[in-house]
């Protein structure tokens, strides 16, 4: 990560962080009450606006500066470098282009109805869309519609997968819990944007460029009566299946037998335990940085007191050694917080891409059930069309184009199905190749933290150390 | 499975170098092996084999063999002796333990002769002292002799004691140039006699505390487990003893090493016994009957307790009562400006110690558990790289299993360097905890002077009431020409108490005096040796910690050099 990435990073993290507390004050205002805020084009302008802005503590500042290390470096490289170098969108090297930041969330509306909404930034020069840059509003529900759309319609697919929905409530508008969302909402639609047959999704550039009204009635109308009809009929045809089941004495589900597929999901599931238990500890380590930069600081102030018992110049000594316990405790609390961000999150992250996966075992599960029972069907309906042949019943005609039908039918669930296993066996490679990536990356800002975090103990010690040493010097010890 | 590095570890105080390939390479290695090739086993066996956590077999070693090179080794008292040589044994450490304020609170593995022979103050008072080694092992079980009153009562431990002299300074010195070893067993009650022996022959001084009776202790704990306390506690316990200036040298520490058999030392009576004694005696004093009511000089020199003179106990609360809610000015008060100040100092650095320890414990036990998570994170990590590896079907994944493994490798190394530096802090910061159980024995220095200070205002006190009585009884005499001889006799013997009383009151008052004397002497000691030890504690922590970071900062570069090229921009 190059210096002058984090430093944007850090500027642009802070002004965020003014954006939340600046709006904080407003959370009274009547005006929010309404479930969704009409929110007129611009709003946010104003919003952003606000002044005076209330003083923000150096520390949270500096800590921000860890945030964006490992987001910024999740986005694909070919559309990174635009991203990192320069913000204007006509490349010099004309290369397509489609780049993406989640900013600015700013809390909307009070009590139960208070929610967050970020600023969605689309910078590109694809034709498909309409200009260099378009800028809109959006909150989580969004970015869950925008989710259940992909998976809906690009089965097989690994969809990126969103943060998790609710936190304790006690959370839900803690800074830190804030930031972290922010970070995984904007991995999640640069995923989107760099996957090869995500990005070309029109509910992707519906979400990216319609404004906020149209987006709401976009997503009003399709969460209104008609809600999903393909998943009505789905549900439909579960019913029926599970009644002839029942009727033809099949109770167990078709299942795959693919021994590739079973070792796969064999694997995946494995992979979900492991990586759980390791996010698990994970946390703790975070817990655990954050309990020994407390316990440090506790630790300096009771040593401080202590050496102003001893008085003259040894008092001193115990004095710097308390003043470095306690800046060392900073130290502690902010590798917790590079650590949440860059390692713990990441891994979090890692598990919920895993979960995505599960999602798409179930679709093909599903796909491969109607698959098989329309195959089914249709010989059935084969034989029984042979037999009316050869009895040359007056029934043929309606047979044979219901026959026809359903073989069409039958076709089109085999070729869905068989869509979803190559989509799939694509996926696992891609899905492979970039958790290694980030896993790496995730590692090295790990590895990194830790090791800074080491160095500035050891500098902070031997500080003391020569202190220490002048000091028996001086007073004629050895 | 660690056996091999608890022998090599011990060797000798190596070098920095030295000792940083030990540390990374070859201890943490096979750490790292041993905790992969136990990996099936603690996946069948759920969580609880986890090789990172299991101690290794042995608690304590041979405590004389490792103990015995302080005496021929007399330069480790250099700044690198603080880095002790990275071994298992100091990974197995017991925590602090807040029950036992003095005692028992240092690393398991360190035996207080270890502790002595590392920090440079510390050994330097130790040279200065008779004694180049003082062990206690060998706890054994025996049988009680006499019939117990409480029954199943009837067993107790003894623990072998061997001391080992600096030449011409044993008892029995007849110019031998060898050190002189002795070896005696005593059990727990004997070291008690010796406390109360001690604390009766040296009023005033700072005498280290005992180890506490601890009976609650001795039923919630593991039989063994107590029993290895007790014996730390004690070793602990003898060798600040023996670095005492006065006790050190004294005849009655020297007989309870050094006498063979039976503790010689006389048991001061029991309790009940005294009270019996005392009750005894109590209405002839009353009713003043005889020289029973008179104090016998020798006695004075002790404090007023146990029952023994139960008149004197009145005498000496009155006077304490008058002292206190009176409002008369007794004859003699304490007005040593100097030593109330201190007093006062002495106080609030308890306080201060008591909260430090408080802290350094917290600390200690926060670095612990960072050490713990770091240790689980690497085997989470090792069981990721297993399943990977074996479950691996594109190239990515083996990459990414190999990244993991780094990771993994380095957590467990860092996971191992927290918990050596934590032994180390543990060792270090124990100064806290032993000078907080000095403070013990600074109060009761202090509550002794008290108390002699009262005797000697009893005694002023009771001796004015004598002469005015006398005055009385000479006047009224004096109005009956010829002299009353019933009143005369009566004056005679009120002058000859007087007399006693007189003689009382000086030996009370030097008493007080060599108290006094004593107490100032007890405290610029004090002050000295607590800078001393201050010092090195300082030094012996930050030290360590300096080293120690620098090693995770090594372990982790590594890792974060070879996974930069996983940076964008910089591959």
């Amino acid at each position: 990560m190059s210096a002058l990435g984090g430093g944007g990073g850090a500027l642009r993290n802070a002004s965020t962080a003014l954006a939340i507390s600046s709006t904080e004050s407003f959370a009274g205002t009547p005006s929010c009450h309404t479930k969704r805020v009409r929110r007129p084009p611009g709003s946010f302008y104003w919003l952003h606006a606000v002044t005076p802005a209330p003083p923000l503590d150096t520390t949270t500042l500096k800590q921000l500066v860890f945030v964006s290390d490992y987001a910024e470096s999740m986005i694909p490289p070919e559309i990174g470098p635009q991203k990192s170098s320069s913000q204007s969108p006509r490349s010099p090297s004309g290369a397509p282009f489609l780049s993406i930041s989640v900013t600015d969330p700013v809390k909307l509306g009070n009590g139960v109805q208070a929610y967050i909404s970020y600023r969605v930034i689309t910078k590109t020069n694809l034709p498909e869309f309409q200009g260099p840059e378009k800028i809109v509003i959006r909150r989580y529900s969004d970015f869950v519609w925008l989710h259940d759309k992909l998976a809906d319609k690009y089965k097989g697919i690994f969809i990126p997968p969103l943060p998790e929905k609710s936190a304790v409530e006690k959370f839900r508008f803690s800074a830190e819990f804030i930031e972290m969302r922010r970070q995984a909402l904007d991995i999640f639609v640069n995923r989107i944007a760099s996957h090869p047959e995500l990005k070309q999704s029109e509910d992707l550039k519906t979400f990216l460029e319609e404004d906020e009204e149209a987006m709401e009635r976009i997503r009003s109308f399709e969460t209104g009566i008609f809600k999903k009809p393909a998943d009505l009929l789905q549900m439909f045809k579960d019913v029926q299946t599970k009644v002839t089941d029942v009727v033809l004495g099949k109770e167990k589900p078709v299942e795959e037998t693919d021994p590739e597929y079973e070792k796969l999901k064999h694997y995946i599931f494995g992979l979900e335990d492991h990586l759980t238990e390791t996010q698990k500890q994970a946390v703790r380590l975070v817990k655990r940085h954050r309990e020994l930069g407390q316990s440090l600081s506790e630790f300096g102030k009771a040593i401080k007191l202590l050496g102003a018992c001893e008085g003259d110049s040894l008092g001193k000594v115990f004095a710097e050694l308390g003043s470095k316990s306690e800046l060392l405790s900073i130290k502690l609390q902010k590798e917790a917080h590079n650590l949440l961000m860059n390692f713990e999150e990441p891994l979090k992250d890692y598990v919920r891409c895993v979960q995505s996966i599960k999602d798409s075992f179930s679709h093909r599960a599903n796909a491969f059930r109607l698959h098989c029972e329309l195959t089914e069907t249709t010989k059935l309906k084969e034989i029984n069309l042979e037999k009316l042949n050869l009895m040359r019943s007056d029934k043929t005609r309606e047979a044979e184009i219901e026959y026809r039908e359903l073989k069409a039918e039958s076709e089109e669930a085999t070729r869905r199905f068989e869509t979803i296993i190559k989509r799939m066996n694509e996926e696992i490679v891609r899905f492979q190749e970039q958790k290694t990536a980030e896993m790496g990356l995730a590692f090295h800002l790990f590895a990194k933290g830790q090791a800074k975090l080491a160095n500035d103990i050891a500098d902070a010690w031997r500080n003391v150390l020569t202190k220490i040493e002048a000091y028996s010097l001086s007073s004629g010890h050895d | 499975m660690m056996g091999p590095e608890i022998a090599s570890g011990f060797d000798s105080p190596p070098e920095r170098e030295e000792m940083e390939s030990l540390a990374l390479s070859d201890a943490s290695a096979s750490a790292y092996r041993s905790a992969m090739s136990s990996i099936p086993a603690s996946i069948s066996a759920s969580s609880d084999g986890d090789p990172l956590l299991a101690p290794p077999p042995t608690l304590h070693f041979p405590i004389s063999s490792s103990a015995s090179g302080h005496g021929g080794n007399p330069a480790t008292s250099t700044a690198s002796s603080f880095l002790d040589p990275p071994s298992y044994a100091d990974v197995v450490f017991s925590p602090f333990n807040s029950h036992n304020g003095h005692g028992g609170c240092g690393s398991g593995a360190d035996n207080g002769s270890l502790l002595r022979s590392d920090s440079s103050p510390r050994s330097a008072r130790a040279a200065k002292s008779d004694y180049i080694k003082i062990s206690v092992s060998n706890p054994h079980k025996e049988q009680e002799t006499a019939n117990s009153l409480v029954p199943g009562g009837g067993t107790y431990f003894t623990y072998l004691i061997t001391t080992r002299m600096r030449s011409g300074f044993a008892s029995n010195g007849d110019g031998e140039s060898e050190p002189v070893e002795f070896g005696v067993r005593r059990r727990f009650r004997d070291v008690v006699t010796l406390s109360d022996r001690l604390a009766e022959a040296y009023r005033g001084f700072f005498i280290p505390p005992r180890p506490d009776k601890s009976v609650v202790e001795s039923q919630v704990l593991q039989k063994n487990e107590f029993v290895e306390q007790r014996r730390s506690a004690l070793e602990k316990y003898l060798w600040r003893l023996a670095e005492h200036p006065v006790i050190g040298k004294s005849d009655e520490f020297r007989v309870f090493l050094q006498a063979k058999g039976k503790l010689p030392l006389p048991t001061t009576t029991d309790v009940a016994s005294r009270m019996l004694d005392g009750a005894v005696r109590l209405p002839k004093q009353l009713f003043g009957e005889g020289a029973a009511a008179q104090v016998v000089p020798q006695e004075v020199v002790q404090p007023a307790k146990g029952g023994r003179d139960l008149l004197r106990i009145f005498k000496e609360l009155k006077q304490a009562v008058t002292n206190e809610w009176g409002g008369v000015k007794p004859l003699l008060v304490e007005e040593d400006k100097e030593f109330l100040e201190k007093k006062e100092k002495m106080q609030d650095l308890e306080q201060q110690l008591s909260s430090a320890s408080q802290q350094a414990e917290v600390l200690v036990n926060g670095q612990q558990s960072i050490g713990e998570t770091m240790g689980e994170i690497g085997l989470a990590f090792i069981k990721l790289t297993k399943f990977e590896t074996e479950e691996a079907v594109y190239s990515s994944q083996r990459i990414r299993a190999a990244d993991t493994k780094n990771v993994a490798t380095a957590a467990v190394k860092a996971s191992r360097l927290y918990r050596e530096l934590n032994a180390q802090t543990v060792k270090h910061l124990d100064t806290l905890h032993e000078h907080l159980g000095l403070m013990l024995a600074v109060n009761s220095a202090f509550s002794e002077r008290t108390s002699a200070l009262l005797t000697v205002q009893t005694l002023m006190s009771d001796l004015t009431t004598l002469n005015t009585r006398v005055d009385k009884l000479e006047a009224a005499s004096s109005k009956i020409f010829g002299g009353d001889r019933s009143r005369l006799h009566k004056i005679e013997e009120l002058r000859e108490t007087i007399r006693v009383t007189e003689d009382a009151k000086g030996c009370a008052i030097r008493e007080y005096e060599r108290i006094k004397e004593n107490n100032r002497n007890e405290l610029n000691r004090l002050d000295q040796e607590r800078k001393d030890d201050f010092l090195s504690m300082l030094k012996g922590f930050v030290i360590n910690q300096v080293a120690y970071s620098e090693k995770l900062a090594n372990v982790w570069a590594t890792v974060a050099e070879d996974t930069s090229t996983y940076v964008r921009g910089n591959s």
